[in-house]
C-alpha cells in the first residue's frame, strides 16, 4: 500500500516530532510511506481569510506532489477537511477529484482503512482528549454532542487500545478551543478566553497530557498552558499511538 | 441607547468582544447561562428518536417554500383577505414603518403594545414611532427590560440574557418603584406583570410578530411563553402582525413539524406555553398583516445564501456558539446576532457588517443544532469570500494574505521563510515575543525546533 504522507506546514516547521511519529506509526503498520519533498501548505489559511480565489498555486503544488499514491494520509483533521472540501483544478479536475476522495486523516485511516484492532503502544498517564472541530464535525471522526444518534469516536477507539492509558471525561467534551486559524489573532480576546476555558476543563480533571489530532489547536492550548506555567503537556495522538 | 451600547455599536465585533472580556467572571456567567440552555435543548431533542429526520423534513418543506415563495405568499394574501384580514406589502424597513404609522394615525392611536418581533427590531420601528409621538410598550418581559435600559436585545429569544437579576432589581427600583436592593425573580416579575397589565388595558393597538403564516388558511401563528401576544391582540381594537416574507408555510399540517422543532431548539421546552392561531379579526376589531421584504428577495437570489431564509429564529445557533457566548449579542451590532446574524447581516449592509463573517472559528456547532438544517458555518465561510471582494477590506490584510500565499505556495520560498522564522525565534525571540504580536499577548509562542521535518527526513530517510 503506497501512502503519500502530507505534513501540514506548521507541523513541518514547529512539530517535526509529530510528523516523525506519524511516519513511524504508518511504517510499523506495514505501509509503504513516501514524503514528497516539495509539499507546502493546503491553502486553508488564505481560503479561511476570504481569499480562496488565491489558492490555485497551493492546489497545483499539492496535486503535483500527491498524485499517484493509493492514499494520502495526514495527521491533521483541519487540513484534510480543507483538501476534501476545496481542492480544485480547472486544468485537471479528474486528479483533483481523486485526491479529494483519497485523502485521509490519520485516525480514520487507521480505523477505517487499516482496520487497526490492536497496538503495542503503552502510555501510563492521565490523558484528556481535545476533539478538534474540523475533524469531528467536518470529517465525522466522532459523533457531536448536538446530534441525536449513536455515540462513536475513531480517535478514542484507538486510544482505548493503548495500554495503561487513563482517559478522563470532560465537562464539555466537544467545545471549540478557539484557535480558528487567523481568528486566533483577529479575535484575540475571545480566542484566548475559549482556550482558557478548554484548558480549565482538562485541568479540573487533573490530566497530565492534553492530546488531540490537530497541532494547530494544541499549539494554541500549549501557548495558554505555558503562560499559566502549567506542567501539563500537549501531545499529538500519533505520538501516543507510536509510544512504546 | 445608553453610552456603552452606543459605543459598542460603533465598534467592530472583535473590539466589542475585547471590551466584553474585560470582566472575566461576567463572561463566565454569560457563557454558563447560555450553555445551560444549550444542554436543556440537548436533553429535549434526545427524547425524540426521529429528531434528525424531523430536521430534514423541516428543511425540505422550507426548500419547497423558497422555490415557490411567490405562489405561497399570494395564496396566503388571498386567503387572509377572504378571512377579513387587511394585507400590506412592504419592500423595505421604511415602508413597513410608514404602513404601521398610517394605521396608527388612521385610528388616532396614542398608545400601543408590542410583543416580541425581531423584524420590528430589524426595521428600527420603536425609535421611528417614538419620533412620531407614539408610546410603544414592549410587553415581553425581557424586551421590556432592555427597552427600559434603552438598548437593543442581545439575543433573539432571550433579549435580556446579558443582564443579571440584581441589575434588573436596580432598574425596576428606578422605573417601577420596587424595593431597593430587591432581586427576587418572582417579586420582580410580579411588579412587571402589574405594570404591563395597565399598559395592556390602555392600549388601542397591539403589534405582534408572526412565527408561521399558513398559505392554505390565511391564518398565522404567534408563539410566546408569556401570553403577551394574546393579551395585547385580544384587548386592542387594532391588531397588526408584521412578518418577514419567508415566514409562510404551505399547510397547517406543517405546523406539526415546526412547532415540535421550535421550542425544543430554542429553550428545550416541548412546546412554547402559547402557540396562538389567528385567523380573522374579532367583531369590531381590525386585523392587519404586513409582509416585509427588506432584503430577503435579494438574499433569495444569492445561491449560496438563500437557505438562510429557512431560519425560524429559534436561537439554538446562538446558544451553542462558543464565540457568541463569550462576546455577547451586542458585539454583533445587528438586530439578529450570533451565527445566523453573521449570515443575514452582510446582505442588509455589507460595508457595516464586513467584520461579522470573521467572528467565527467555523467549528460547525451552529449547523448541527439548526432545526431547519441551514449550513450556517459554510455560509459564514462563503461570506468571507464575498466580503473580501465586494466590501472594502483592510489594505494590510489584503497584502498580508497575498504575501502569505506567495510563501505558502512556493516550496523554495516556504522552506527559506521557515528556516529564517525558526532561527529568528530561537536567537532573537524578542522580535516575536512582544506587544505587537497578538498571539503573544496571552499565549507563549511554540518552541521552534532546530530542524524541520523535511530537514530530518532528508537526513534520515530519503532513499539514496
Amino acid at each position: 500500500m503506497k501512502v503519500g504522507l502530507f505534513i501540514p506546514c506548521y507541523v513541518d516547521q514547529f512539530y517535526p516530532k509529530v510528523a516523525i511519529a506519524t511516519l513511524e506509526l504508518l511504517e510499523s503498520l506495514g505501509c509503504d510511506v513516501h514524503y514528497p519533498l516539495n509539499q507546502t501548505c493546503c491553502g486553508q489559511p488564505m481560503a479561511n481569510s476570504g481569499f480562496a480565489r488565491l489558492t490555485s498555486a497551493c492546489d497545483a503544488n499539492f496535486m503535483h506532489n500527491f498524485q499517484g499514491f493509493d492514499y494520502v494520509v495526514s495527521p491533521s483533521g483541519s487540513c484534510v477537511l480543507h483538501i476534501k472540501e476545496h481542492l480544485h483544478s480547472e486544468k485537471d479536475a479528474k486528479t483533483a477529484n481523486i485526491l479529494r476522495g483519497g485523502i485521509y486523516e490519520l485516525t480514520e485511516f487507521l480505523t477505517d482503512v487499516l482496520k487497526v484492532k490492536n497496538l503495542p503502544a503503552r502510555f501510563p498517564h492521565r490523558v484528556g482528549y481535545h476533539m478538534s472541530c474540523h475533524g469531528q464535525r467536518g470529517l465525522g471522526l466522532s459523533s457531536a454532542s448536538e446530534i441525536v444518534g449513536k455515540p462513536f469516536s475513531k480517535p478514542l477507539q484507538l486510544l482505548n487500545l493503548v495500554n495503561d492509558l487513563e482517559l478522563v471525561t470532560l465537562k464539555r467534551n466537544d467545545e471549540c478551543c478557539g484557535f480558528g486559524g487567523t481568528f486566533c489573532v483577529s479575535e484575540e480576546a475571545v480566542s484566548v478566553k475559549m482556550g482558557k476555558d478548554r484548558v480549565a476543563d482538562h485541568l479540573a480533571q487533573k490530566v497530565e497530557y492534553i492530546v488531540g489530532g490537530d497541532m494547530s489547536c494544541l499549539m494554541h492550548i500549549e501557548g495558554i498552558l505555558k503562560r499559566q506555567k502549567s506542567t501539563v503537556k500537549i501531545l499529538h495522538i500519533a505520538e501516543i499511538l507510536n509510544s512504546k | 441607547m445608553n453610552a456603552t451600547v452606543a459605543q459598542q455599536f460603533k465598534l467592530s465585533h472583535s473590539d466589542a468582544a475585547e471590551e466584553f472580556n474585560i470582566d472575566e467572571p461576567r463572561v463566565n456567567w454569560h457563557d454558563e447561562a447560555l450553555w445551560f440552555v444549550r444542554e436543556k435543548r440537548d436533553k429535549a431533542v434526545k427524547q425524540i428518536p426521529e429528531w434528525e429526520l424531523l430536521r430534514g423534513v423541516a428543511s425540505d418543506i422550507k426548500d419547497n417554500v423558497l422555490t415557490s415563495l411567490d405562489v405561497y405568499l399570494t395564496d396566503f394574501e388571498a386567503n387572509a383577505q377572504r378571512n377579513g384580514i387587511k394585507v400590506h406589502w412592504a419592500a423595505d424597513a421604511d415602508e413597513h414603518n410608514r404602513i404601521v404609522l398610517d394605521i396608527i394615525q388612521k385610528h388616532g392611536v396614542q398608545k400601543m403594545v408590542k410583543s416580541k418581533s425581531m423584524l420590528t427590531e430589524e426595521c428600527h420601528l420603536n425609535p421611528f414611532l417614538e419620533k412620531n409621538g407614539i408610546e410603544v410598550v414592549d410587553t415581553d418581559l425581557g424586551e421590556r427590560i432592555v427597552q427600559f435600559r434603552d438598548e437593543p436585545p442581545s439575543h433573539i429569544v432571550l433579549p435580556a440574557i446579558h443582564i443579571k437579576k440584581r441589575e434588573v432589581g436596580d432598574l425596576f427600583h428606578e422605573v417601577l418603584g420596587t424595593d431597593a436592593g430587591a432581586d427576587d425573580p418572582q417579586y420582580l416579575t410580579e411588579a412587571a406583570r402589574q405594570h404591563l397589565r395597565e399598559k395592556f388595558l390602555l392600549a388601542d393597538l397591539a403589534l405582534t410578530g408572526v412565527n408561521f403564516a399558513i398559505a392554505e388558511t390565511g391564518g398565522f401563528v404567534v408563539c410566546t411563553n408569556e401570553g403577551n401576544a394574546d393579551m395585547g391582540a385580544h384587548l386592542a381594537k387594532v391588531h397588526i402582525a408584521s412578518m418577514g416574507l419567508e415566514k409562510v408555510i404551505p399547510k397547517a399540517a406543517h405546523l406539526a413539524v415546526f412547532l415540535r422543532l421550535l421550542a425544543r431548539s430554542a429553550t428545550g421546552q416541548p412546546a412554547t406555553t402559547y402557540a396562538s392561531h389567528f385567523h380573522k379579526p374579532q367583531k369590531g376589531q381590525e386585523m392587519h398583516v404586513i409582509i416585509v421584504d427588506n432584503g430577503r428577495s435579494t438574499q433569495l437570489g444569492r445561491k449560496e445564501f438563500r437557505n438562510s431564509l429557512k431560519c425560524i429564529r429559534c436561537a439554538a445557533c446562538l446558544n451553542t456558539c462558543p464565540v457568541y457566548r463569550r462576546s455577547g449579542g451586542h458585539a454583533y451590532h445587528n438586530a439578529v446576532s450570533g451565527p445566523i446574524g453573521i449570515i443575514l447581516a452582510p446582505n442588509l449592509d455589507m460595508k457595516k457588517n464586513v467584520d461579522l463573517p470573521f467572528a467565527s472559528t467555523l467549528c460547525g456547532a451552529c449547523t448541527n443544532v439548526c432545526p431547519v438544517k441551514i449550513d450556517i458555518h459554510n455560509q459564514i465561510w462563503q461570506w468571507r469570500q464575498v466580503v473580501t471582494q465586494e466590501a472594502p477590506v483592510d489594505f494590510t490584510k489584503k497584502q498580508g494574505t497575498h504575501l502569505m500565499n506567495t510563501v505558502l505556495s512556493n516550496p523554495k520560498i516556504y522552506r527559506l521563510a521557515g528556516k529564517i522564522g525558526r532561527k529568528t525565534m530561537r536567537f532573537a525571540p524578542f522580535l516575536v515575543n512582544n506587544g505587537l504580536n497578538p498571539w503573544y499577548k496571552q499565549r507563549e509562542m511554540p518552541e521552534p525546533p532546530k530542524e524541520s521535518f523535511r530537514e530530518w527526513y532528508v537526513k534520515n530517510k530519503k532513499a539514496p
